[in-house]
């Protein structure tokens, strides 16, 4: 197996609080890798640094071996990274399908046409990623009137649009059913069986989680405690000291 | 040296009024976000005030007595138009709060019109201050003197106000956090009226306390706001000390400017602005503003969709309808359909950036002016003829366009719209000033098209073909994938970043072109009129563009042109009104309050509502 991500000794520190604390890890080429942790741990911090929305206080951020430390969003998106955000940002004034036909133009180098027709542009492609996330049956709706699960689904279909190496997802299924969530996480593992895309993803649900991922890592207060197998990491004696002592017992409350 | 000296005194002197009245600007901006663009208008109404008071009141005490008291009397104005205004609205998007004070500024203009009539007043002398002290040999007025001994104490209070006082607490945990103010249970709505009142009441005394020196006039308020502005930029908004330090800066500099760059006193100004804005974008003490949400108006914007069959033909009849007008109707007519057709154009490009674009440029008029200055000059100076300076229009105010929105867009926001403001006003100061260039005033006359188009008729074909043309490119690009990325980046900047989309550089080339188009209304307008005057750069002429966007509705690129239409002909009997701007101010507000989506967007929704409900009954 091949490294697609490596992260080293990552930090992040507000006004001198360390949100994120010396973080350092690897995700391996087609894995379903999960960071957990309670509320404020410090993952999407971690995942802001990771694409470029926020820049590391210290640490280092590899992509297939290259340093991607410090690049814009958009530059490491080329580089064939997609992402997902907690709270999700569709464009609220284009219908579902040219919110992912928009990601299509970006992808093609079509921003700067002036001539073509946008929402003739790639819409076939586009309805095929909304087939892959069940969402075609609504292509055509605004996207500002769509339930919240539909609207993480849009995200996810958007996010697949350039083919990514690897797919950062934070909080995925925050705000939908259980048993949505457990399908939501099924066609992830799928996409990953299939398309050989690695995923990081962070996940409040224990279930999902361990249903899911091949790896598990636990952050608390923005340090690594534990990264391994599901059955290594429940039985890690400080990770069940931050759950059971916190009396959550796997199951934390909905981030804010 | 002794001269030299002298000039410096002077130039702290002006500095105190000018502090006086930006400090206040920056703590309304600071507290409540809202950039105050009536801010002004409390200033000539403290010199308004102050005039009549000191009239009444004899003596010194009398004199600083009616200094104290206009502060006072303008704060409980000021609190009123918060209360009344800007209340309903702070939940808005800025576009409405700036609408809406600007419609402010109009009802005062008219009420002070009414109360002190269109005549300068000249300030009374201070009792006891009128003549000179001499320092050095130099004379310096006494009351520059007192002016300076009073400026260091009304900072101290302000900062012991702010920075001592439990008051003062709530204030800056209120810029902080605003809803942190609500946890401590204080209530915010009285803390903001509160403020703003404090805001007023400071920009009152700045216009009594410069009574002696100057005087009161009704171009007051918008003369100083372009000042204030680049004094709050430069010295960061929210900022006490950093509006202190950029009003001596501009103060002294204008001072200097006066006695070794007569020509070039405004410009002077904007350019200091612009190199302190190279180094620092936020300001000399101003922090990063981190963008916030923005505010929703109405149902969220429906995706666009290129006319139906109903919306072509209703098009192509309505552009028919124009073609075959001059069969009908007289010359006067045409004139007027011309002048409506270049301002739809202008509101239009208008629009394409804040619209489409989301970003709320206030200085849009340096296009447009810009467009017919180019044109202007190579007819007036080089004798060029007129399809070619035609042609430069456009070309030059999009090459203006792009070189002030590489400095514009890297903000956002209110931060944007002063910058706008601002370069726009260099823009007019240059077209003021370089009388060897421009005329100043007197403007550039006898700019007349060639002669095949010198009859009303064919030149009305030409605007046609230009300005309905230029709507219809607008449009087309609005539906292309460059309007889609602008979209883009407007409704969720986060989400187009992390699909590869260069915001900035979508939304500098979007205002490079909204620029193009406004030159290019500049261009027909200066051959329509022969003639073109620094009016067209003027503040007012960026906000009659803002107005007819806004009135008309933000949503859709028809509400510009529907906006300009209607606007081109209500001014024609308005303005015959003796108070019209008065009406104006007040429908302006009315609009800002109760039906915020335009014209057309409300007629839009009606629209929608008659439709659904339509359906359901076939249901
Ligand atoms: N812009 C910021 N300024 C200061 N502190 C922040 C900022 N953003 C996040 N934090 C703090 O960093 C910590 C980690 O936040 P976050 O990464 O969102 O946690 P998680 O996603 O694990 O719930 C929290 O304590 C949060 O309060
Ligand atoms: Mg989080």
């Amino acid at each position: 197996m091949t490294e697609i991500l490596r992260v080293e000794n990552l930090k992040k520190s507000y006004d001198g609080f360390l949100a994120v604390n010396g973080v350092s890890f690897a995700v391996q080429q087609g894995e379903l890798k999960a960071l957990i942790g309670p509320n404020g741990a410090g993952k999407s911090t971690c995942f802001n640094m990771l694409m470029g929305q926020l820049k590391p206080t210290a640490g280092q951020v590899f992509l297939d071996g290259e340093n991607i430390t410090g690049k814009q969003p958009r530059d490491i998106w080329r580089k064939g990274v997609g992402r997902t955000f907690q709270i999700t940002g569709t464009y609220q004034s284009m219908t579902v399908i040219e919110n992912v036909q928009m990601a299509l133009m970006s992808h093609h180098r079509k921003l700067f046409a002036m001539r073509p027709r946008a929402w003739k542009l790639f819409r076939g492609e586009a309805f095929e990623f909304l087939e892959t996330v069940s969402m075609a049956d609504q292509a055509d709706r605004p996207c500002s009137i769509l339930a919240y699960g539909d609207l993480k689904r849009l995200e996810l279909a958007i996010a697949l649009t350039h083919r990514p190496r690897l797919l950062l997802m934070d909080e995925p299924t925050a705000g939908m059913a259980p048993s949505a969530r457990i399908a939501l996480m099924q066609l992830v593992a799928d996409i990953v069986q299939d398309q050989g895309v690695s995923v990081l993803f962070t996940e409040h649900d224990m279930d999902v989680v361990f249903a899911h991922a091949h790896h598990i890592m636990v952050l608390n207060r923005g340090a690594l405690i534990a990264d391994g197998s599901a059955a290594q990491v429940r039985n890690n004696p400080q990770v069940q000291d931050v759950y059971l002592g916190g009396g959550t017992l796997f199951k934390e409350a909905q981030d804010a | 040296m002794a001269f030299f000296f002298a000039q410096f005194l002077t130039g702290l002197a002006n500095a105190s009024s000018l502090f006086l009245v930006a400090s206040g600007l920056s703590l309304i901006f600071g507290v409540t976000r809202i950039v105050n663009f009536a801010h002004g208008s409390f200033y000539m109404l403290g010199a308004f005030v102050g005039i009549t008071l000191m009239n009444v009141l004899p003596g010194t005490v009398g004199f600083w007595g009616a200094i104290l008291l206009t502060g006072l009397a303008v704060g409980a104005i000021g609190a009123f138009v918060e209360m009344v205004v800007l209340r309903p609205i702070y939940r808005a998007p800025e576009l409405f709060q700036l609408v809406a004070t600007f419609g402010v500024i109009l009802v005062i203009q008219d009420l002070a019109l009414m109360i002190w009539g269109a005549q300068d007043r000249m300030g009374p002398r201070a009792p006891g201050l009128r003549g000179v002290w001499r320092i050095f040999g130099e004379p310096v007025p006494k009351y520059d003197l007192v002016m300076i001994a009073i400026t260091p104490f009304i900072l101290f209070a302000l900062w012991y106000l702010i920075t001592k006082t439990r008051v003062g607490v709530l204030v800056r945990a209120a810029t902080q956090d605003r809803e942190m103010v609500g946890a401590l249970g204080v209530n915010q709505a009285w803390l903001f009226t509160g403020v703003f009142a404090l805001g007023s009441a400071l920009a009152g005394w700045g216009g009594a306390l410069q009574l002696p020196k100057g005087g009161a006039d009704l171009l007051m308020d918008f003369n100083i706001i372009g000042s204030v502005f680049v004094v709050v930029v430069i010295g960061g908004m929210g900022s006490l000390p950093g509006a202190f330090i950029a009003a001596v800066l501009i103060s002294v500099l204008n001072v200097f400017g006066v006695t070794y760059l007569p020509q070039s006193t405004l410009v002077l100004m904007f350019v200091v602005m612009a190199v302190v804005l190279i180094i620092r974008p936020y300001g000399l003490l101003g922090r990063e503003e981190v963008a916030g949400e923005h505010g929703q108006v109405g149902a969220p914007e429906t995706p666009i969709r290129p006319y139906g069959r109903l919306g072509q033909t209703l098009v192509g009849v309505l552009l028919l309808a124009l073609v075959a007008l001059p069969l009908v109707v007289d010359q006067f007519m045409l004139i007027l359909l011309i002048d409506m057709v270049v301002f739809a154009l202008f509101a239009a490009s208008l629009h394409f950036i804040l619209g489409t674009g989301g970003l709320v440029s206030f200085g849009h008029a340096a296009f447009f002016g810009g467009g017919a200055y180019a044109a202007a000059l190579l007819v007036y100076h080089l004798n060029t003829p007129m399809e070619i300076a035609f042609l430069f229009a456009p070309f030059a105010a999009g090459l203006l366009a792009l070189g002030i929105g590489w400095f514009c867009i890297r903000l956002s926001g209110v931060y944007f719209a002063m910058l706008t403001l601002a370069f726009s006003q260099l823009v007019w100061s240059m077209a003021y000033q370089w009388r060897g260039l421009t005329r100043g005033d007197d403007g550039l006359v006898n700019i007349w098209p060639s002669s095949w188009l010198s009859d009303t008729i064919p030149f009305y074909y030409f605007t046609l073909a230009f300005g309905i043309g230029g709507i219809l490119v607008l449009r087309h690009i609005i539906h292309a994938p460059f309007g889609y990325a602008l979209r883009a980046g407007r409704d969720s900047p986060r989400q187009a970043e992390a699909m590869g989309i260069h915001v900035k550089r979508i939304q500098h080339t979007a205002f490079g072109l909204a620029g193009l188009m406004a030159g290019l209304a500049g261009g027909i307008f200066v051959f329509s009129k022969g003639s073109v005057f620094p009016t067209e750069l003027e503040i007012g002429a960026s906000f009659d563009a803002l107005i007819v966007v806004f009135l008309g509705g933000v949503k859709t690129l028809a509400g510009g042109v529907v906006g300009a239409g209607f606007l081109t002909v209500i001014e024609d009997w308005l303005t015959r009104l003796e108070y019209w701007r008065l009406l104006l101010g007040l429908v302006i507000i009315a609009v800002v309050i109760i039906a915020p989506e335009g014209i057309v967007g409300t007629l839009r929704s009606r629209w929608a509502k008659l439709r659904g409900h339509n359906e359901e009954v076939v249901k």
